[in-house]
Order: C-alpha cells, then sequence, then structure tokens
C-alpha cells in the first residue's frame, strides 16, 4: 500500500526527472511513510512511496525485473499472489523476493496486460516496458486504490493522488464547473472527470497502455446482473448462503495475509462484524478493532460496538468525535478528499485512521461494500415501497411504508401518506426511468444548485449529470431486474466516487493506513449478483441471505439489528458559537463574491438561518456542507487566481 | 384579498425555501415538490408560517400536496379555512 507517481513521452531528461519524481513523491509522503524510491530515464520517470505491509526487507520500489526490462510502481495489494507465485513457478518464472510487486511483474511478463484479469486485489500500478517502449497503467475492479492522469505538452503525467500532478511544472489546479455539478447531483464527479479541468481518473476496471502507437484505455471487468425473470441461482437458501459464507470467508482470509498486524474497523453494525468475526479465525493473535463513537445520540453505536468487542474478545480502542473535531478537522479532509463533499461523514474516519496509526497499526479489515452487494441500503428498500405504493395510486396506507425507511428522520415521521408519495415520486408514470431508484436522491441533493451563483449556471448552460450518467450505462442495463439496476448504479457510481474514496482510500491514506475490504472481492460479487433478488432484500428486510450465513457467528442482538446508515452532524458541525474562524471567514459574503461559485446574499441567508444550531433538512445540510467544502477546496488548491475568473472565462 | 395572500406566501417562500433568490419564477401553481422547493423539513416550516401568519390550524389531515404544493393551492386553502371559521 503506496503511492505512486510517474511521467511517459516527455522530453524531461533523468537530470530534470528525478527531481520533479521527488517533488511529487513529497506531495503523498503519508501514503507512504516507510520508504522512497524513484527511476528515470530520458522522457520516462517512476516515483513511489512505500508502506511496508507486504516482502517487509525486499519490496522495495520501483521494482525492476530480473532482465532489466520491466520497471512497476505499485499502490495496493493482491491478495491472491502466493497462489499466483505458485502458478508461475511451475511455469517456469523464479522469484527473488517475497513480495506482491514481484508477482506483478512476473505476470506481466507472462501475460501483458490481460495479466489484470489474474489479480484479486485492490491496485493501482503503472509497469514500464522498455523492450516494447510501452507503459501500462492500471486500476482495480472496483475502484478502491486511486490513479489520476494529465496531458501536458505531449507527456503524460499519473500519480495516486491530484495534488502530486499539481506539482507538475504548467499543470495548475483549475475548477471543473462540470464536475461541481455532478457533486452536487451525484456526491462525486463521473469519472473520468475529477474537480480539475484537464485532470482525469482512470476508471475503475480500466487499463491504459501507452506506446508508439499512442494511448488507448480499456475496460477489462464489468459489473453484472442476469436479465429480468431469469432464475440465475434457483439452489435452496440454505444452499446459496453455504456458498456465500464460504467465498466470504475465503474473501477474509486472503486480506489476513500480511507481514504486520491486520486490524479491523468495528462500527458496531451487521457488516464489520461479520467481517471481524471472520477475521478472528484467521489470526492466531488477538485482533485490534477500531471504532467511532459520537456525543450525539442519533449518531452514536458505540453500545453495539462493544458487544461485539467483548464477544470476539478483541483488543478494543475507540475515538470520540467530539462537538469540535470534525469542524476542526474539515480543512485537512478536504485536503485529501481533493473534492468538495456533500455531507461531513469522512471526518470522523480520518480521526479513526489517526487512532488506528497511534495504536501501531497500518492495516484494517472494514465492512464496506456490503450494502452494495447484498442491498443494504435503503435506497433499495425506497425503489420497492414506490413500486408498491405506485401499483395503488392514491393508497393512503402504502406510502406509509416510507416512515419506516427512516426511522432517524423525524421530520418525515409527520408526514401523510400524500406527501410521502408525492416526495418520492411513488408514480408508475417515473418508474421506468433508468435511474429512477436514484431520481428522489438527486433531486435532494441538486436542490441545493439553488445556491450557485449566476455566473456558475450561465458557465454551466443546463447542464445534466443524469443524461451523462445514462450515457454510460450498459446495453444489459435494461434487462435487469430493477433492483439490480440500483444496485449497479450505486456500485459503479457512488461506491469508488464517494464510499471508498472520499470516505475510504483518501481518509485512511491520510495517516497511512490500508483498508481491506473482503465484501468487494470480486469472485463474492459475480456469485452475489446471481443471487435472486427476493433473497437478498426479502419483503424490507436488507442483506437478508447474508444474515442467513452468518447468523451463528454474531450475537443476536447484532444479527438482528437493521441497518443504521453510517451518518455524522453535518451543518450542526460547523454552527457553533466556538467554530474555527475559517468557518466564519469562508462562509462570509466576501470570501464567497470571491469565489463566485455561489450567491452571496443567498449563503448569507443561509448562514443566518443555521446560527448557532445548524440547520435541519437535505437540501439545507447537503448546502452548507458542499459550499463550505467547496470554499476550503479553492482555498487549498486554487492556484491564486479567482474562481470567479477561471469560471467566467470558460 | 386572495392577492394579498398569494403575494405574503410567495414571499415567504422567496425568503425561506430560496434564500432570497428571485431569479426563479415561482407561478401561483408552480409545484413546490416538483420543482425541489420544499422537502419533508419544508413542508412542516410552511405549515408553522401558514398557522402563526394566517391564524389558521392546520389538522394533520390537511397536510397534503392538494392543500399546500402551490402558492394558489395554499390561498385557496387558507380562504376555505377562514370561511369554515366565519
Amino acid at each position: 500500500m503506496c503511492g505512486l507517481v510517474g511521467y511517459v513521452r516527455t522530453d524531461l531528461p533523468q537530470q530534470a526527472g528525478e527531481p520533479l519524481l521527488r517533488a511529487m513523491t513529497d506531495t503523498i509522503a503519508h501514503r507512504g511513510p516507510d520508504a522512497e524510491g524513484l527511476w528515470a530515464q530520458t522522457g520516462i520517470g517512476l516515483g513511489h512511496r512505500r508502506l511496508s505491509i507486504v516482502g517487509l526487507a525486499d519490496g522495495q520500489q520501483p521494482m525492476l525485473s530480473a532482465d532489466g526490462n520491466l520497471v512497476i510502481v505499485y499502490n495496493g495489494e493482491v491478495f491472491n499472489f502466493v497462489e499466483l507465485r505458485t502458478d508461475l513457478e511451475s511455469r517456469g518464472h523464479s522469484f527473488r523476493t517475497g513480495s506482491d510487486t514481484e508477482v506483478i511483474l512476473h505476470l506481466y511478463a507472462e501475460y501483458g496486460p490481460d495479466c489484470v484479469s489474474y489479480l484479486n486485489g485492490d491496485f493501482a500500478f503503472a509497469i514500464w516496458d522498455q523492450a516494447k517502449r510501452r507503459l501500462l497503467l492500471a486500476r482495480d475492479r472496483i475502484g478502491v486504490r486511486p490513479l489520476f492522469y494529465a496531458e501536458h505538452e505531449g507527456g503524460l503525467y499519473f500519480a495516486s493522488e491530484i495534488k502530486a500532478l499539481l506539482r507538475v511544472p504548467g499543470i495548475e489546479a483549475e475548477i471543473d464547473p462540470i464536475a461541481l455539478d455532478e457533486i452536487f447531483t451525484l456526491w462525486a464527479p463521473i469519472p473520468p472527470r475529477t474537480g480539475f479541468k484537464g485532470i482525469s481518473e482512470l476508471p475503475p476496471a480500466h487499463l491504459m497502455v501507452v506506446d508508439d502507437h499512442g494511448r488507448r484505455i480499456e475496460r477489462y471487468w464489468s459489473l453484472d446482473y442476469p436479465d429480468f425473470g431469469e432464475t440465475a441461482d434457483a439452489r435452496p437458501e440454505a444452499e446459496i448462503a453455504d456458498e456465500l459464507l464460504a467465498l466470504l470467508d475465503d474473501a477474509t482470509r486472503i486480506r489476513m495475509r500480511a507481514d504486520v498486524p491486520v486490524g479491523a474497523y468495528l462500527s458496531g453494525g451487521l457488516d464489520s462484524s461479520i467481517t471481524t468475526a471472520l477475521a478472528t479465525r484467521h489470526t492466531p493473535h488477538q485482533l485490534s478493532t477500531f471504532s467511532v463513537s459520537f456525543a450525539s445520540a442519533e449518531h452514536d453505536e458505540s453500545e453495539f460496538q462493544q458487544i461485539m468487542a467483548e464477544a470476539l474478545g478483541t483488543a478494543h480502542a475507540n475515538v470520540h468525535c467530539g462537538t469540535l473535531d470534525i469542524a476542526q478537522n474539515f480543512p485537512q479532509v478536504i485536503a485529501h478528499t481533493e473534492r468538495p463533499i456533500v455531507r461531513t461523514a469522512p471526518a470522523p474516519l480520518y480521526l479513526l485512521s489517526g487512532l488506528v496509526r497511534e495504536q501501531g497499526l497500518k492495516v484494517v479489515l472494514t465492512g464496506e461494500g456490503a450494502d452494495e452487494v447484498f442491498a443494504g441500503y435503503d435506497i433499495f428498500k425506497e425503489d420497492k415501497v414506490r413500486r408498491f405504493s405506485a401499483r395503488q395510486p392514491g393508497s393512503s396506507f402504502r406510502p406509509l411504508l416510507f416512515k419506516r425507511l427512516y426511522p432517524y428522520l423525524p421530520n418525515l415521521q409527520n408526514q401523510s401518506a400524500e406527501y410521502l408519495a408525492a416526495f418520492f415520486g411513488a408514480r408508475s408514470d417515473v418508474l421506468n426511468d433508468p435511474l429512477a431508484s436514484h431520481r428522489p436522491r438527486m433531486r435532494s441533493t441538486a436542490a441545493a444548485k439553488l445556491f450557485f451563483s449566476g455566473d456558475l449556471r450561465a458557465t454551466l448552460g443546463g447542464y445534466d449529470a443524469a443524461e451523462t450518467l445514462l450515457g454510460q450505462l450498459p446495453e444489459a442495463f435494461a434487462r435487469w431486474h430493477p433492483q439490480h439496476q440500483a444496485q449497479y448504479l450505486e456500485s459503479r457510481f457512488l461506491l469508488p466516487g464517494y464510499i471508498l474514496s472520499s470516505q475510504g482510500d483518501r481518509m485512511a491514506m491520510a495517516h497511512g493506513v490500508e483498508g481491506r475490504f473482503p465484501f468487494l472481492d470480486h469472485r463474492l460479487i459475480e456469485f452475489a449478483n446471481r443471487i435472486p433478488p427476493k433473497l437478498t432484500l426479502k419483503g424490507l428486510t436488507e442483506k437478508h441471505i447474508l444474515r442467513k450465513a452468518t447468523e451463528h457467528l454474531l450475537p443476536p442482538s447484532i444479527g438482528n439489528r437493521t441497518k443504521q446508515p453510517y451518518r455524522a452532524p453535518d451543518s450542526q458541525a460547523f454552527a457553533v458559537a466556538n467554530a474555527p474562524d475559517y468557518v466564519r471567514d469562508l462562509m462570509g459574503k466576501d470570501a464567497i463574491a470571491a469565489t463566485g461559485l455561489f450567491n452571496p446574499a443567498a449563503v448569507e441567508k443561509l448562514v443566518a438561518k443555521a446560527g448557532t444550531s445548524g440547520v435541519d433538512g437535505f437540501r439545507d445540510n447537503t448546502a452548507y456542507v458542499g459550499i463550505l467544502s467547496t470554499q476550503l477546496w479553492d482555498r487549498t488548491f486554487s492556484s491564486g487566481k479567482s474562481s470567479a475568473v477561471r469560471v467566467a472565462a470558460e | 384579498m386572495t392577492e394579498t395572500t398569494q403575494d405574503t406566501i410567495r414571499a415567504f417562500i422567496i425568503d425561506n425555501f430560496l434564500f432570497g433568490d428571485t431569479s426563479q419564477v415561482v407561478a401561483d401553481d408552480t409545484s413546490l415538490i416538483d420543482n425541489n422547493l420544499v422537502d419533508s423539513t419544508g413542508v412542516l416550516e410552511l405549515v408553522f408560517f401558514l398557522e402563526t401568519t394566517f391564524g389558521i390550524s392546520v389538522a394533520d389531515t390537511e397536510i397534503v400536496p392538494d392543500n399546500l404544493d402551490s402558492i394558489g393551492s395554499m390561498a385557496a386553502y387558507i380562504e376555505t379555512k377562514r370561511r369554515a371559521a366565519a
């Protein structure tokens, strides 16, 4: 687990390349505090910061093949490297190190760019093939590890984080207004777009080949689901549950492979309790677990964290997220997300990875991914209730089921059936829309765009993020079960774009901590996607088949818990009397006007409405956090020119 | 009188839900839900505003889009309530 940087097809001589690589790697030192390395020749350079986890003594990078032809820099873990190595040895390959890095080198030597399809893991890497004068960039299937690139003056520059690219002379941080629109609709830009103009992301499950013929990007894996009505897995429930457990157990087992201790996040919910319970089977030592607690009862799950830690006998440590912690750490959070965010939920995870590091660990398992793979999120239930309600338009009972989905939203509890049906779009005429499942969330998020300034609106010219999203859907999408369609949208876009990025890699790696995700093992995903939807979301019970498969592992109070979404205080974290000065400064009329992205008078009213207790409701909280984080983002990354000038100059 | 009611409601909506932004036209028949102007919190803010401004009492069963989803429907609803009270 590490950070990588590099460039190719430039005219940079070695002497000029090395200082540039060093400047780039310095910006991502937090990703790899254990070692650094550079390799450069004319026109090609690779740099690396290392977090030593596998092959502690001999895994130094950039790593060259024995014949010196191949050079690799790599960020991530290939969890099946033991099996791959055995197979490669039987094909005549001999190894000099115990690292998974060398396994990728040999795999590339054997299979070329197709090597990625053999890898089970979370990775981003660059391999330079000197004989073929070919660079291969690749990123894991789900998008756990980041990889960004920019073309500049004929050369291609790439890095694990955007801040490294901004060290290349001539590459400047220039806000992409369309990205801002996408964030204020979908919570994240749609890849390959990032927050910055001219800087792209290699999308998950893609590879890029750069050679003398040019540059090409290819998808090498896709999420897939059976056609609606096709019984993909007709076996009895118990049999499916058995196979699920076996796969999940193996996914966890290979994610315990490391030459350093592996710990686990324990949120108190079902998913991390399962991964933690399975992890204890695969370590001879007492497992270290970590959690975050909150003062506010609506966010706190420490009671359940304690139950699980005691049940499993783990060495448990907790970090408390106090009233001011989110506000005080938010500038660092945005420096790491490198994009605006519309929720504060990443901030407590930033504190949590700090705790892990403080306790001397650098690898943790997490339960992330289970909600996408086994239909755990409310958005899946919501779509089911909408379709149920739409079958009897005007029913005064069916829409009341929406209240069951959101017990933690008091204002929703007070709504009439008519209003609930209207808010959730429970009408048959809107349910044929491919994005139907996500429209209510997109609408409630996009409502915050009313704060966009006139200049920004003019620049956007009626841009519609949903249209872009529609354009990225595969042809088979229309044939899938509505629940699978919703799961696809969640897994393809929000999971890599926000959950695994802003809440995941970026918060963990800020403190040099590697997250590992058993639920995102591609074997498990491919298996789960064939399970009939009625067994994942049974009635309104989420993750039914997962609960069945794992009920013997957990105390009933955990196994039977209804999902409590992970949330943190939003505007309430900033609209307090003793908030840090930057909040008042950046939300002030002058600062808003100087950035030019939002309407100063409207923001002034929002700040006044928030007072010292915050605002209620999705729209106002989305707006508050989105505007503040955009202001911080601009202050952190702007090249010194005002955003207003840059946006207006489109 | 209806005109005054509508203007008062419009001013509240512009101030409270549009944060003073007058670039969006809120016509008498503009749907507040379809145009993202209210969410579940907004509806309750609206009820609070109507009760305190127009001296009516809104029953739980009357909190439905038919009564509250546009300036026109709110004005008509208020008129009905006032007539019933007279």
